[in-house]
């Protein structure tokens, strides 16, 4: 394979989760609920499902597991942010702090390791990516549809732009912040999943690293539309692959590498500059994190 | 009252949970409190944990009394501890009281210039400044590991660490309790800091301009008001805030900036700001009682089988949420006494 090759690729897989949670967020968000808690959801999930397959053996159960407990984070958001009208900011940041600390705990009283589960073999592991590529494909057409063709759609925006008008329409805010919330979360878990079961093998601590940090960048430079989201996550997914690139292809003269830690905070600085340059000014679903 | 109330169901939460995992949730409660407040070490452990909190807590408020989330601290106080080391080291020592001075100083420096650089983004870039800090973070993260390990990495270690800063930055302790833990004089610059902080926003005209715009940002511009400048100004106090954390760890503590040595401090900087509703008093309360849990919690690795002290993150989080959620116990609790009468 050629690097350009390489770099494709490996840009396309780094991608994957990336288009998972942030086409939940993007729902939720859209919605009218500011959702910082796709970090949350991609934990959540692969823990559960890695735990479930080293258990059961079962590709079933662990997605259902992966599944459910992402859905668990979302419906806890629902709770705070919709019955109990707290910042969603702030409930998304205590969300991800205790998930985040919840999973070692959990490892350690189930497995007896703090912070993993045990490995995967390689016949528990899902064999090919493709069923990961196919799903994204699905979750982006299906969301350009979504919001552009079906009323369901219109009315998740127009609980985001003007909840009074969607009201007066005889239609439930709530209700449709609530659906979108917890159908994001389950499109989300599948990045919980693919970190689990698709490109690594197993639950390590902390094992999604920031990405739904960088999903919800990707979500705002896309203006939280479908399309421009997906070039977001592919853009963010391909700085990412060219940081691993760059760990090994020497630049500097004298055929010396480029320090790993300036490499590692690439994909970054090129979000940032992206969001600062290309982006600037954004406007966010009218209603959002305003109950 | 509310916040009691939520600190008391947050923990409780946790010992159900530690009950449910098969400890006995005594034992737990017991292990908390033993390992935070009862022994002299424990307890001047439990302070030196908390002096970096409130640092974070103040850097989160000033923020947020702008009308600005940031979670940037954590990024910020490395700023603080690069800056720090980098100029302590090139320069050398100075005289006694001049170093401890300007160590302080430098430490506030770094911190301020990171987060003054996030508020320019937000001003003059219109980036969203959530997503701005968590970038500067991973950004500041890779700055400073980079800089530790070439720049100015402990030729007499193999750990990742900057060699040790000039002996005349080192702060003094603060009598017996220093000798059974590392609490040293930047506590009790912590509390003036909390003290001056209180002066700037709620007594001087710079804190109303700045509080005013947090609160109403159009009748802030009507009124003439420098919005981006008070903003940035605003971003850069909040960085220094948290860049003094690098006082405590590197000028109290440890004498050296170690790799990572922040366990979150900036995140739960702003759980302590939330339970603390930004005043500096309450910042001082809640960062007291969040250096005593994770100061607890630590004990959980060897005295526990089923838990660790990850735990004390889950507390954390969950006192966030139920004190977020305020509004709906106390409705809950009006419909209650309705029912009563």
């Amino acid at each position: 394979m050629t690097w350009l090759q390489e770099w494709i690729f490996s840009g396309l897989r780094l991608s994957l989760p990336l288009i998972f949670a942030a086409y939940g967020g993007m729902l939720s968000e859209r919605s009218g609920v500011a959702n910082i808690a796709l970090e949350a959801y991609l934990l959540a999930s692969s823990f559960s499902s890695a735990a479930v397959m080293a258990v059961t053996h079962s590709f079933l159960l662990a997605i259902g597991a992966g599944i459910a407990a992402s859905m668990f984070v979302g419906l806890i958001l629902c709770f705070f942010t919709l019955k109990a009208k707290a910042d969603q900011i702030i409930v998304g940041m205590a969300v991800n702090m205790a998930v985040a600390g919840l999973l070692p705990v959990l490892s350690k009283a189930f497995f007896n390791v703090s912070g993993q589960t045990p490995s995967l073999q390689a016949a528990e592991r899902i064999p090919s990516l493709w069923p990961f590529f196919l799903l994204a494909f699905l979750v982006v057409i299906g969301a350009e549809i979504y919001f552009s063709k079906t009323v369901l759609g219109l009315r998740v925006t127009a609980a985001g732009e003007n909840p009074l008008a969607l009201r007066s329409q005889g239609v439930s805010v709530e209700k449709t912040r609530f659906y979108s919330i917890v159908i994001g979360a389950v499109i989300a878990a599948w990045g919980g999943i693919y970190l689990a079961m698709g490109s690594g093998s197993g639950y390590t601590r902390n094992m999604s690293a920031g990405r739904g940090y960088i999903a919800l960048a990707a979500l705002i430079f896309g203006r939280w539309k479908p399309f421009p989201t997906l070039i977001g996550c592919l853009l963010f997914g391909m700085a990412d692959a060219l940081q691993i690139l760059l760990q090994s292809v020497p630049l500097l003269p004298g055929g010396r590498l480029l320090p790993t830690q300036i490499v590692q905070a690439l994909p970054y600085l090129i979000t940032l500059l992206l969001l600062a340059g290309l982006v600037g000014r954004v406007r966010a679903p009218g209603a959002i994190n305003k109950s | 009252m509310n916040n009691a109330f939520a600190i008391v169901l947050g923990i409780a939460i946790c010992l159900g949970l530690a009950a449910l995992l098969g400890e006995d949730p005594w034992v737990v409660a017991k292990i908390l409190v033993m390992g935070s407040v009862v022994s002299l070490s424990s307890l001047g452990y439990t302070l030196f944990y908390s002096t970096p909190l409130i640092f974070t807590g103040l850097s989160v408020a000033v923020a947020f009394h702008a009308g600005l989330f940031n979670i940037g601290a954590e990024g910020q106080l490395y700023m603080g501890a690069l800056v720090l080391t980098a100029v302590s080291l090139g320069f050398g020592g100075l005289p006694p009281f001049v170093a401890p001075i300007a160590g302080i100083i430098l430490a506030f420096l770094g911190g301020a210039l990171w987060g003054g650089l996030a508020g320019w983004f937000k001003t003059a870039r219109g980036s969203h400044e959530v997503i701005v800090t968590i970038m500067l973070n991973f950004i500041s993260y890779a700055i400073c590991g980079f800089a530790i390990m070439n720049l100015f990495k402990n030729p007499f270690s193999q750990n990742p660490e900057s060699a040790v800063i000039p002996s005349s930055y080192f702060l003094p302790g603060l009598g017996k309790i220093s000798e059974v833990s590392p609490l040293n004089l930047a506590f009790v610059l912590a509390l003036v800091t909390s003290g001056l902080v209180y002066v700037l926003l709620f007594k001087t005209s710079w804190g109303f301009e700045v509080r005013l715009l947090g609160s109403k940002p159009e009748t802030a511009r009507r009124a003439g008001i420098p919005v981006s400048r008070r903003l940035i100004e605003a971003m850069a106090v909040s960085g220094g805030l948290a860049g003094l954390v690098a006082v405590n760890e590197i000028m109290g503590a440890t004498h050296k900036f170690r790799d990572q040595f922040s366990s979150g401090y900036g995140f739960v900087g702003i759980a302590v700001a939330l339970l603390g509703r930004n005043r500096p008093l309450g910042i001082i309360f809640a960062a007291l009682l969040f250096g005593a849990l994770a100061k607890g919690s630590l004990d959980f690795e060897l005295d526990t089988e089923k838990i660790t002290r990850d735990m004390a993150v889950v507390m954390q989080g969950l006192i966030i949420l139920l004190v977020a959620s305020e509004g709906l116990w106390r409705s809950a609790w009006r419909r209650l006494q309705r029912k009563r009468t």
